[in-house]
């Protein structure tokens, strides 16, 4: 049998040749999974993979539906490195689009200019009062976050539902759940004539970067760095372990959120029983495609957003069922899972000193 | 039948005319539909893709069929619209409520594309909606429980609190009252329209507080196969769905899209289609009813009276005199509920023993 | 007087009886994952494993016609996808939460795939059991034994877990190596082996659960008919504090709520549903704080491994 020596340092090329290499395999999995149904491998795996990225709409809606994916996978990301686990980003997604989104309900007739930014950031606090909880439970309490957050996902659900169905419930809506339209003045505008790609997409696309700049060059990313990897080292040097818990959760929280209101506001345009196809549990596994860095996550997010546009483009061109796209996501995670090992283990195999051990 | 036989005969016929420039070698007409669950869940999806099927069936000379199955109500739905307009489909049926907004906004943008939009009440030139006359069905089924319920207590799921529903509530229970005056009908809110374990839930809810009868405006077949492991009778929805429940299943409404797809599809291929509402029931045979079952020849004979009695317009199920619970008369005895009052429904009718959430 | 006694018994033992069967597949998702946990694996996947367990029973009871092969089936499907992430985790030392969530993902995409051909079919089901005398009892005879087998069978996995852990030699190890991997390693227990025998015994239970819910409880296969129920299931291990006489108690909570809120309903009681289905989430919440802000009380409950990995130093 083989046998595992950690390294001293993580590799590298390990950790950035899993995730390419997990990609290729999933590609792999997927074309035997086409043959046993029938299907040519090598079309429907373009009609996956490649065919969303030919098109401009194609290109525009990826982008659409990687935003939320990327925001909330980097937000996740800082709280993953320092061990917080924080599986609740659903709910925290769902309570920036309560927060901002109620803003834009209340001011229904509001033409201000000042009602946009007002909603983004009261989405970012509503992410963050959510993303509190499990901080404050765990700080002052010692209770775990990751049951905490979880729970939160489903108040925060059903919360959603009750307003829509009652308080907030459009008046003109035929007794349907579902607030009002937003006015033109809380909806993102669109950047191309045609296509759903809306201002949010800017904002996506910053975040990655600057992410990046926190973690790499202030003390603050380092102290993340440093207590995920040793965290009585770090105790030991004074970093807080309640300061990191709060920070890190209010960063993801925050995101969350205001990947939240941005979904509502740019391609929803109202509040609905349902503003999420479960984005808040995908973009754990962006996180971890992108091996928790900035850049990384922005290309997981694409590559996770491909299988869903391709998903869609496979019902509509081959009638290839829904699932296949779900299997796909989790077979990538599997694979990457895997490989991971690489990263921190370097793997011997038995030689003739250690069989005379 | 005979509106399918007719409706045939004018399709081919049109179509014999039109053959010749519209050879089934040149491009076909894409349609394409959108659906709000799996075609499997036996009943909404489940009918409208029976419709789709009839589709393939009688035009599929001229016509390709395509669907996207599990399109949530969000922000999904206006990707999936746009992506079958996208790919040259050219007539687009988008079958739920919540997909309104979406269609609208897709709809706006591919302004040589034609949609219609199921049980929605927004229309643009290029939108169309349509809907069918449940309520009929509902009286009908109010009648048999009313006849055959023997705690004088009838169960039922309700989805959301939309007109839509309320309304079959009260047609239900008007059917109901009719031929037994105490009746009472116990409502439970599920909030969802396909939720198995929970429709079961409800079912058994209902029975433990004394309902004989269950009847559902919820997709799956759990309910109805929840009444039938304590032996009671209860109602199939959207599909005849007697095979889950033989001894069960009294009858059950059949949401029959197929005629209507077929014309609206004709229409397209003619250049005849333009924007309209239309809202069908039992006479042109958009609202049918599966077989009578599991119940006396003499009810059985007072069901079918009573469906045939509103398929000739004889008999109107929202005839007056109905009060509303407050005891306030809303329709006056000799006049009919109109279509807006229909169509807006946010009452309970006199002795439902409920309140409508708000 | 007997009369008034035994009309308001008749009022309430209905309701439990269907509480009890609410909370079943409750019972087995969470008792294997209390297995699990105490051995010091924390498994997010049940959901998935759940998924998995009712597409693959109900399956194989509509091509064989036979519900028991179903639950047999569930069962092994259960622990297939189980030992999928035992290998991952134990074996390959991935991340533990990771491997979860991405378990639940896979499951609740392969389930929908293999159930594509049985939506909307239907299966006989295992009818309830019938005890001579005893279920003819009046009142009491139905409540207590007029249940399908594996409400019963629920009950005896549970008190035989409970007894497992607290009385048996193998128990015992199975919480040292869940306390203290290391040392249990240094005393020369098979740490990953235990492991690796936790975590299935977990899956097979999730499968169950899930074939109870496709073959009894609803028999048919919908997309997602779990509905969250492989979560909730997560939430009662900790509510139960990883005791198993409190996962009975929790999982009628839990499953009973959702009836408690149905009945409230059809008793024309008007408190939104919404704020009701909250409440075993919150109480989740309470329950877990009250347990974690005294340490000493939890070190005695808590498996202090949980989600660590472990790698034995030779």
């Amino acid at each position: 049998m083989f046998r595992l020596e950690p390294r001293s340092t993580r590799s590298y090329t390990a950790a950035w040749a899993s995730p390419v290499l997990a990609l290729v395999l999933t590609a792999v999995t997927g074309g035997v999974i086409f043959m046993a149904m029938g299907k040519d491998p090598g079309a429907a795996l373009y009609l996956y993979f490649v065919e969303p990225l030919t098109t401009g709409s194609g290109l525009s809606e990826v982008a659409v539906k990687a935003g939320p994916l990327v925001l909330i996978g980097i937000g996740l990301s800082f709280g993953f490195r320092a061990g917080v686990w924080n599986i609740g980003a659903e709910g925290q997604y769902i309570a920036g689009a309560i927060a901002g989104g109620g803003l834009a309900v209340y001011w229904h007739q509001s033409e201000s200019a000042l009602l946009l930014p007002a909603m983004l950031l009261l989405g970012t606090i509503g992410g963050m009062t959510c993303a509190a909880i499990p901080a404050l439970l765990k700080t002052r309490f010692n209770a775990n976050e990751i049951l905490v957050s979880l729970m939160l996902v489903y108040v925060a659900e059903l919360l959603l539902v009750h307003l829509v169905q009652g308080p907030w419930r459009n008046p003109q809506g035929w007794g349907f759940p579902g607030t009002r339209m937003f006015p033109d003045a809380g909806t993102l505008p669109l950047l191309l004539r045609g296509q759903r790609l809306h201002l949010g997409s800017v904002i996506v696309l910053a975040a990655p970067f600057i992410a990046w700049f926190v973690l790499a060059r202030t003390r603050f990313g380092f102290r993340i760095k440093v207590f995920g990897q040793a965290p009585l080292a770090a105790r030991h040097s004074g970093v807080s372990s309640g300061r990191i818990v709060w920070q890190t959760l209010l960063i993801g929280g925050g995101l969350a959120g205001l990947a939240g209101v941005i979904e509502a506001a740019g391609t929803i345009g109202q509040l609905m029983p349902k503003i999420s196809p479960g984005y808040g549990f995908t973009a754990i596994i962006v996180a971890f495609l992108g091996r928790l860095h900035p850049l990384g996550v922005l290309l997981a997010g694409i590559a996770i957003a491909v299988t869903y546009i391709g998903g869609e483009g496979a019902q509509i061109s081959a009638g290839l069922p829904k699932a296949v796209t779900g299997l796909f996501q989790g077979i990538i995670l599997f694979y990457l899972l895997a490989f991971d090992l690489f990263t921190r283990y370097r793997i011997v195999l038995p030689t003739r000193d250690t069989i005379q051990e | 039948m005979k509106y399918l036989a007719k409706l045939a005969s004018v399709g081919l016929a049109v179509l014999l005319s039109f053959g010749l420039a519209y050879s089934a070698s040149a491009d076909k007409l894409k349609v394409g539909f959108i659906y709000i669950g799996p075609p499997g869940d036996h009943g909404w999806t489940y009918a409208h893709d029976q419709g789709r099927l009839m589709i393939d069936n009688m035009l599929g000379d001229h016509v390709e069929t395509t669907f996207v199955e599990g399109v949530p109500e969000g922000p999904d739905a206006a990707r999936a619209i746009a992506k079958l307009a996208e790919t040259g489909h050219k007539l687009i049926f988008t079958t739920s409520f919540g997909y309104m907004e979406p269609t609208l906004k897709v709809a706006k943008r591919f302004p040589d594309v034609h949609f219609e939009h199921a049980t929605g009440y927004q229309r643009i030139d290029n939108v169309s909606t349509y809907s069918a006359r449940f309520y009929e069905g509902r009286y009908v089924q109010g009648v048999i429980a009313g006849k055959i319920s023997k705690s004088g207590v009838i169960g039922y799921i309700a989805s959301f609190p939309i007109p839509e529903v309320v309304r079959g509530i009260n047609a239900f229970m008007l059917g109901a009252q009719s031929v037994n005056p105490d009746m009472k009908v116990k409502v439970v809110w599920v909030y969802t329209w396909f939720d198995p374990p929970k429709e079961a839930d409800a079912a058994k809810v209902l029975m433990d507080q004394g309902a004989d009868i269950i009847t559902q405006h919820t997709d799956s077949t759990a309910a109805l196969q929840a009444a039938a492991e304590r032996g009671i009778h209860a109602f199939g929805q959207a599909s005849d769905m007697i095979q889950f429940a033989p001894d069960t299943q009294l009858t059950a409404i059949i949401d029959n899209w197929g005629p209507y797809y077929v014309k609206r599809t004709a229409d397209v291929l003619m250049g005849t289609w333009s924007s309209g509402d239309t809202w069908d029931g039992m006479a042109p045979g958009m609202v049918t009813m599966a077989p009578f079952t599991n119940m006396p020849t003499d009810v059985a004979t007072l069901a079918r009276e009573t469906m045939e009695s509103i398929r000739s317009g004889a008999f109107h199920p929202f005839a007056g005199p109905i009060n509303n619970q407050a005891g306030e008369e809303v329709v006056a005895a000799g006049a009919v509920a109109d279509d807006g009052m229909l169509a807006g429904m946010n009452f309970y009718v006199q002795g439902i023993d409920d309140k409508l959430p708000e | 007087m007997t009369e008034l006694i035994l009309a308001s018994v008749l009022t309430v033992v209905p309701p439990i009886m269907t509480m009890m069967t609410a909370a079943t597949p409750l019972v087995f998702a969470a008792t294997g994952e209390l297995i699990c946990e105490k051995s010091g694996v924390l498994n997010l996947g049940v959901e998935g494993m759940m998924l998995i367990g009712a597409v693959f029973g109900f399956a194989t009871a509509a091509v064989t016609g036979s519900a028991s092969l179903g639950l047999l089936a569930a069962a092994v499907a259960g622990m297939l996808a189980s030992l999928i992430f035992a290998v991952l985790t134990l074996t390959l030392l991935s991340n533990q939460v990771a491997t979860g969530l991405a378990l639940t993902i896979f499951g609740t995409g392969l389930s929908a795939l293999v159930g594509f051909d049985y939506v909307g079919e239907t299966i006989e089901r295992i009818g309830t059991v019938h005890l001579p005398f005893l279920s003819d009892i009046p009142v009491i005879g139905r409540l207590v034994f007029g249940h399908d087998p594996l409400v019963y069978l629920g009950i005896l996995v549970l008190l035989g877990s409970g007894w497992f852990l607290n009385h048996s030699r193998w128990g015992m190890v199975l919480r040292a190596v869940g306390d203290s991997d290391v040392s249990a390693h240094a005393i020369g227990y098979p740490v990953v082996a235990i492991r690796f025998a936790a975590v299935s015994f977990g899956g097979l239970m999730a499968g169950l659960g899930g074939g109870y819910l496709s073959l009894i409880y609803t028999p048919l296969w919908a997309e997602n008919m779990t509905a969250g129920r492989g979560w909730i299931a997560l939430a009662l291990v900790v509510f139960a504090s990883w005791r198993p006489g409190r996962v009975l108690f929790g999982a009628i909570l839990f499953g009973g709520i959702t009836i408690a809120q149905l009945n409230a309903q059809a008793a024309g009681l008007g408190i939104p549903a919404a704020f009701m289905s909250m409440l075993p989430y919150i109480a989740t919440i309470v329950v877990l704080v009250l347990i974690s802000r005294d340490a000493i009380r939890i070190r005695l409950n808590a498996p202090a491994c949980l989600g660590k990995p472990f790698r034995a130093e030779r």
